[in-house]
């Protein structure tokens, strides 16, 4: 499914790993339980933005689940990311009821904006383009989300405008 | 305080229900659903929190979404003795003056009002006299029943949504709620219950269609922990009734579960939630926390040996887990790969425990067959389908919103009466039912009576209750590749013939709209599809051809025109048509030269203006700012 595999780059960066914290996670919040594996995933993710490797070599022996597989759903489900994400993530929603309002010109708008050019994460780490499918804001369509903050009826010439607000 | 008995139940209803319907103080109810939240409710919410503060006698508070998305934010305001008015696309500049408006009884900025309530009372209110029966209308404003979005709408599994604050469990009791849920534990043996669910004809309303209460027998015949699962992972692009239900009403969906609990036999329950859906894991819990302070569930429910407790997990982004067997492996916390089914999940599913799964909408309507029973649900609907089905109205179409009709109402009935046509007036070409899985409808279909069968018989499929509608600037050789496109991402890989099937037709598809389409191209299309159709191992693959079948069905000259005359008549595959400024059209006002990004369209004010090929990038943003449709697609 989605194709995360670390580069060079990602693989240089240290992330700083509070394992106390990490144990509060897998312990406390989810009692160790690998039933709770992808949920324990998330909570990693919300706290790093990313899945960094050393927190998923800890949580197999956390929880007894072998690494390959904590790897096979760390990289079988959409959300997670093995490489740490920009600032913003903009989210485009990719429903059909946004393709067929034009969805797919603001993202290619957005990836020529941002320079992004088969990225997903700008150089500066300012932004992530995701896209997602049906965010159920059908009304609202073509919609992107930018973090939090949802725009919808948006047209690919208002796009740069609503990036500018963000740092 | 804990509810035992049917009379604890009573003595919440009453008092609640006259706090719903004969508030103390002016209350000023907010849509504030993800979509109304988006469009602005949120912003107005806090604007009316400020300039109302608590104790000045009006009462701020939150509803879920009525489901008129297009008019959204939607406000409601109720006095006591007045009547209740639902405002239409109050923003946070206009909120403070309707407010002001309704107190003063000014009723005249009527493109403010969508309507007034005749009757707020839900189906299961039989007992409770409308509380405005005896109040004067307004007058020159509609009824909101009357208005053409809500006149042919029956709202079963939307009874609540928009009429009570989904954090409130005394408001969800007020309209009737967890009376049926008693009536289950207290006055049926389970064998009955599964016997009611069964006469009503309910089919379940996630895509499937099985029958509910032969799903339902068959778990209880099943020896082991019996677990009941909620399908909240609503993965169709473009289906959003399940996310409405949970945001709106997450106790109507937990006192269904309770329900099949009770009638299966099962002490746990488990929702998997989307993990796109934020709000509605938040309702959720809290209606969860709520539940349970009053006993209704955890252990000895009512002080009966019936226990039940429920426990939320959330997806993590895969279309596939919609799948029972998908879903069930991703509870267990694994990657979340159908299973063949010849032993059903019913027998062996979660934990290799029989287990009962049911989508959000089903289980939303077990609480209404059990309270009004089997022959009132069975008496609507068509032979095959009874009772009614939500569809998310979306794409090109004037109203978009969550409608909630009768099965067999015709495709044009939604459309166009509830639906108010295609957007700006543009020429009808198909409407999409059942998502990726599902098939595109052609104008001559329009007088189809919408059911599971019917929509089968012509290669669509009910689905979840998407309905997209399409106009002439959709390309359907460019959404058949959509569809592909989605599934090859979503494909969980595991057999040959999804993972490299869809890969291939997608391939061809996008040859076509690059505008290298060769002769023979459809054809060795349906071969394929066939093939995936037959040989895959879930649903997702034998159903990921219909997209491109049924375009190929009801749209052959478009392949033809890319295929032949390489070009595109909607004006979406990028190689295979150019904008053109028709001089005689063109009002020389300036504004398609001003927003293009490439600075291509040149021209004098007053003046036709023109386009420069060379620079052009073909992003539409003229097409779609000119009043004047000057720019032409050639």
């Amino acid at each position: 499914m989605n194709e995360a595999r670390p580069s060079k780059a990602t693989q240089a960066k240290e992330v700083e790993i509070d394992y106390l914290e990490l144990d509060k996670i897998i312990e406390e919040e989810f009692g160790n339980d690998k039933e709770n594996l992808i949920m324990i995933l998330q909570a990693i993710q919300r706290r790093y933005n990313f899945l960094p490797q050393a927190t998923l070599k800890y949580l197999s022996e956390k929880i007894d689940v072998s690494y390959s597989r904590i790897y096979g759903v760390g990289t079988f489900y959409a959300t997670f990311s093995l490489e740490p994400k920009g600032r913003n993530i903009i989210s485009i929603c990719l429903g059909t009821a946004c393709h067929v309002r034009g969805g797919e010109r603001v993202r290619e708008r957005i990836v020529d904006t941002l320079n992004l050019n088969g990225k997903a994460t700008t150089d500066d780490m300012r932004f992530t383009l995701e896209g997602v499918r049906c965010i159920g804001c059908c009304s609202l369509g073509p919609v992107m989300k930018v973090n939090e903050d949802v725009h919808g009826r948006i047209g690919a010439d208002e796009v740069k405008k609503v990036l500018e607000k963000y740092e | 305080m804990k509810i035992e008995s049917t009379a604890d139940l009573e003595k919440i209803r009453q008092e609640y229900s006259n706090k719903l319907y004969y508030p103390d103080s002016t209350k000023v109810l907010f849509g504030m659903a993800s979509c109304g939240i988006a469009a602005g409710a949120k912003a107005a919410f806090e604007k009316a929190q400020q300039d109302f503060p608590q104790g000045n006698g009006i009462q701020i508070s939150q509803t879920g979404c009525l489901g008129f998305c297009e008019a959204e934010p939607l406000i409601e305001i109720v006095q006591t003795g007045k009547p209740r008015v639902i405002y239409q696309n109050i923003t946070e500049e206009k909120i403070v003056e309707v407010i002001h408006s309704y107190l003063e009884n000014d009723f005249k900025k009527t493109k403010w009002i969508l309507g007034q309530v005749r009757d707020p009372r839900s189906l299961m209110e039989d007992h409770v006299e409308n509380p405005i029966r005896e109040i004067d209308p307004i007058e020159k404003i509609p009824f909101l029943e009357d208005t053409p979005f809500y006149h042919d709408q029956v709202k079963i599994a939307l009874r609540n949504c928009g009429y009570i604050d989904p954090d409130s469990i005394e408001e969800y009791i007020a309209r009737g709620g967890y009376f049926a849920f008693f009536r289950a534990l207290f006055d049926h043996k389970p064998q009955e219950v599964i016997q009611i669910i069964k006469d009503s004809g309910l089919r379940g309303r996630g895509g499937g269609g099985f029958s509910a209460g032969v799903k339902w027998a068959t778990c209880a015949r099943h020896h082991g922990e019996r677990y009941i699962i909620c399908n909240a992972d609503e993965g169709d692009p473009g289906a959003y009734m399940d996310r409405s239900i949970l945001e709106g009403d997450p106790h109507s969906v937990l006192e269904g579960m309770l329900i099949a609990a009770v009638a299966i036999g099962s002490s746990h329950g488990f929702m998997y939630v989307r993990n796109e859906y934020p709000l509605a894991v938040k309702r959720l819990v809290t209606a969860i926390k709520q539940a349970e302070k009053y006993g209704l569930l955890g252990d000895n429910i009512a002080g009966t040996d019936f226990s039940f407790n429920i426990k939320i997990s959330t997806g993590a982004g895969a279309f596939v887990c919609g799948e029972s067997t998908a879903l069930m492996a991703s509870l267990e916390g694994q990657v979340g790969r159908p299973r063949a089914k010849y032993v059903h999940t019913v027998e062996k599913g979660f934990r290799n425990n029989p287990s009962n799964l049911n989508n959000v909408e089903t289980y939303a309507n077990v609480p209404a067959i059990i309270s009004k029973g089997a022959d009132w649900y069975a008496g609507m609907g068509t032979e095959g389908s009874k009772g009614t089905k939500v569809f998310s109205l979306v794409g090109k179409i004037k109203n978009t919103g969550l409608v909630e009709v009768v099965m067999g109402t015709t495709l044009r009935n939604i459309i166009y009466d509830i639906g108010g046509g295609v957007l700006k007036k543009k020429k009808f070409k198909a409407v999409q039912t059942g998502g990726p899985s599902g098939g595109c409808i052609p104008e001559k279909y329009l007088d189809l009576g919408v059911d599971f069968d019917e929509l089968t018989k012509i290669g669509s499929i009910m689905g979840s209750g998407g309905m997209i509608v399409m106009d002439q600037d959709t390309c359907m050789v460019d959404v058949a590749r959509y569809f592909l496109d989605f599934l090859k991402e979503e494909s969980c890989g595991q057999c040959n013939p999804c993972r490299e099937g869809i890969k291939r037709m997608l391939q061809i598809l996008t040859r076509i709209c690059e505008g290298h389409g060769e002769e023979g191209d459809v054809e060795l299309l349906e071969e394929l599809g066939d093939m995936v159709a037959k040989a895959s191992l879930c649903g997702l693959g034998t159903s990921a051809p219909n997209p491109v079948i049924t375009t190929i069905n009801y749209f052959r000259d478009e392949y033809q025109a890319h295929i032949k005359d390489k070009k595109c008549p909607a004006g979406v595959c990028k190689n295979l048509f150019y904008y053109e400024i028709d001089e005689e059209a063109c009002t020389g006002c300036r504004l398609c030269a001003l927003k293009c990004p490439q600075e291509a369209i040149t021209g004098e004010k007053k003046e036709p203006h023109k386009l420069d090929q060379d620079k052009c990038i073909k992003c539409s943003i003229c097409y779609e700012a000119c009043k004047f449709n000057a720019v032409v697609v050639k």
